[in-house]
Parts: structure tokens; sequence; C-alpha cells
């Protein structure tokens, strides 16, 4: 699919409905998202076990979470001819009309300028080039490329969403060793299942917008699972770092016990049929139909489980609790 | 006479306007603290990496 221009975008100098807030430009960075990055990203930091200085870590987490904002204003602006075709992004600031495409531009430019220099000028080279492929991975390899020209779209994108660990790592050590990579994989391995489960129910948005999802390509059944498939891998990676001498009991547990569910969860979906008939009366992402909520259920669990994770070694690393040595 | 509105604007569209403009001043004084803190900060370490010489 190309990208198209979309009568119903509100053209440049065109009145608008409303005026622009300065909690829309707020919305442009996706906050959500750059929340759940901060928080990787500080997991990276802190897993290091390096001394870091206090002023210096706090500002390689807010360089990793504007790079971060940056991405997400850049993808709002490339991509606002198909969020005003989905329920879910409909009300974004752009294809509302409440900021124009070119203000979202100028923003992610910005904010991605900004980052990667102060990266350079106050952590170092490393962490700044890893934030600056990061960057230009999530706006241009994925918005601008694969989201709108194969299936595998997520699985290949899902990399950006995956490296704030390894930011944070690289930003405590200036290096990246096996375990921040190992990091990276448990979210890169994460997202299809989370993805998909996703949008599973929400496949007829998909559809409508031309957005080649694995549910509107392949079919809700090669999906299902697909999703059982990664989600095998994913919950066998994300016991590793209890063997790799980077996670302590407390993580193994949570990766173990965490895993089983997951595993569980994902055979549920992968027995059920969730997907085979496309909703498209679903108001919201968690009123869905009795038919999908297997896949609502992974969805949403996937969100607590690697949560729990990344908290897992987060409390491991500030109470200074040994690794696991085998 | 002076003009209240040049922009011939809403009280809303006013005031969304003012709080944007407040909001891009902090962005800005953020901005200057941050560097400021940052220049004090990693020159304090060479400060005291000079001082064992």
């Amino acid at each position: 699919m190309l990208k198209t221009d979309i009568p119903e975008l509100a053209p440049a100098g065109a009145a608008i409905a409303a005026p622009a807030r300065w909690q829309d430009y707020v919305q442009l960075m996706k906050p959500r998202v750059m929340s759940l990055v901060v928080f990787t990203a500080l997991t990276g930091l802190l897993a290091a076990r390096a001394p870091v200085n206090p002023v210096l870590g706090f500002v390689a987490v807010l360089c990793i979470a504007i790079g971060a904002g940056a991405s997400g204003a850049l993808n709002m602006w490339y991509d606002a001819d198909i969020d005003i075709r989905m329920r879910r992004t409909k009300n974004r600031p752009v294809p509302s009309g409440r900021v124009q495409a070119s203000d979202a531009l100028g923003l992610g430019v910005t904010l991605a300028l900004f980052s990667v220099t102060i990266m350079i000028l106050a952590i170092n080279l490393l962490a700044a080039a890893l934030l600056a492929f990061t960057i230009v991975f999530y706006a241009v390899v994925y918005t601008m490329w694969l989201k709108r020209s194969t299936p595998q779209n997520i699985v290949i994108g899902g990399l950006a969403g995956a490296l704030p660990p390894v930011i944070g790592w690289a930003a405590a050590t200036g290096t990246a060793p096996l375990n921040a990579w190992l990091l990276c994989a448990i979210i890169f391995l994460w997202t299809p299942p989370h993805f998909w489960a996703l949008s599973l129910y929400t496949t007829g948005d998909y559809a409508k917008a031309g957005v080649p999802m694995m549910p509107v390509v392949r079919g809700a059944a090669s999906t299902r699972r697909q999703i059982l498939i990664y989600s095998l891998i994913l919950v066998a990676a994300a016991v590793a770092p209890a063997f790799t001498g980077l996670g302590g009991l407390l993580y193994l547990a949570v990766a173990g016990l965490g895993g089983l569910v997951f595993v569980g969860l994902a055979v549920i979906l992968a027995r059920s049929h969730a997907g085979d008939v496309i909703e498209d009366q679903a108001t919201g992402l968690y009123e869905v139909k009795t038919g999908v909520k297997s896949a609502r259920n992974l969805f949403a669990y996937s969100i607590g489980y690697l949560f729990a994770l990344f908290a897992a070694l987060l409390i491991e690393a500030l109470a200074h609790l040994p690794a696991l040595t085998l | 006479m002076t003009n209240q509105n040049p922009f011939n604007e809403s009280d809303e569209a006013a005031r969304a306007r003012r709080l944007r403009n407040i909001a891009m001043a902090v962005a800005l004084v953020a901005f200057v603290i941050l560097v400021f803190v940052v220049t004090i900060t990693r020159l304090g370490g060479h400060v005291a990496d000079t001082a064992h010489l």
C-alpha cells in the first residue's frame, strides 16, 4: 500500500474544529509508549550494575524517552492517512485536525536532533548511535516501509521497541554485551504475540486502513499458530537471563511462572476461533465479543508479563540481590 | 485604541495559544537548566580528575 493523501485530513491553513492544546503535542509523543520505553531503558541502565552518576543516568533516560517521543511524532505525521481510518487512532491529534501534519514533523525532527545531540555530549557515542538508529529504524524502516508492505511489519519493526534497554546499558557502561542484547531479544520476541493478539480483534480496522497485518494477509488461524510459536520461543528466551549471570531467583520465579501462564493463554488462543469472524462493532480495545476474548486476554496479559520481567530485574538491581551463578 | 485580539480568535483558541506559549517557555527553561546541570556534572568530574595530578 502506498501512502495516499486523504481528503478528510485538514489541509494546511484550514480552519480546524478545535485549537491545538499543549496536551495534543504531548499526545503526539505517544506518552504510554514513552513510559514503557523509560521503564525498559532504566532497567537496562541499572541491570548493567555499573556505577552511574545519578544526574547523567537521569539525562540518559530522558534522552531515550525524548527519542521515543520523536519517533512517535514522526509516526503520527506519516501515518495520519492510516490513523484516520481506524477507530483506535482516528482521534489522534493529526487525523482529528487539531494539529497540522507539518507541526508533527517539525516536533519529531526537533526532538530527535535534541535527544541524540544531548546523548552525544552528556553520555557517550555508542548510546547516542544506538538511539539515532532506533529513531531512524522506527520512523523510516518501520513506519514508511515495513508497516505498509509486509505482514512481518511488527516483527522486524519490533527491533525499535526492543533497543531501549541496550541503549540504557550502553549509557551506563559504554558497551553493549550479550546480556543487554538478551533484554532486547525478550522484547523483540514479545512484540509479535502482543500485537498479533491485538490485531486478531481489530482485523476489520487494519483491513479498512489497508495495513497488511498478519490476520489480514494470512488469516486468523495462521496468526494464532504463529502467536503460539513466538510465545514458546519468547518464554524460553525470557528464562535465559537467569542462566547468564543477569537475573536472580526472583527473576527466575517471575519468568518461569509468568511464562507458563503466557504459554497457557497462547494455547487457549491457538485452539480458539478468535479472529475468524472479523468484528467491526467493538468500541474499545477491551470491549470485545466473546469469540475473541482469548486474544484480548493474551494481549492484556502480555503487557503485565513484560512489565513483571523487567520489574524483577529492576528490583534485583536496586536491592543488590545477587544474580544466579550456574 | 489597541486591538485586544489581533488574531480575531475565540476565547478558547486564545487560551489554548497562551497555554502552548507557557509550555514552550517551560520547555526552554528546562533545556537551559539541563545543559547547565550536565555541564557542571561533566566538568566536575574532570576537575576531580585533575586534582589527582
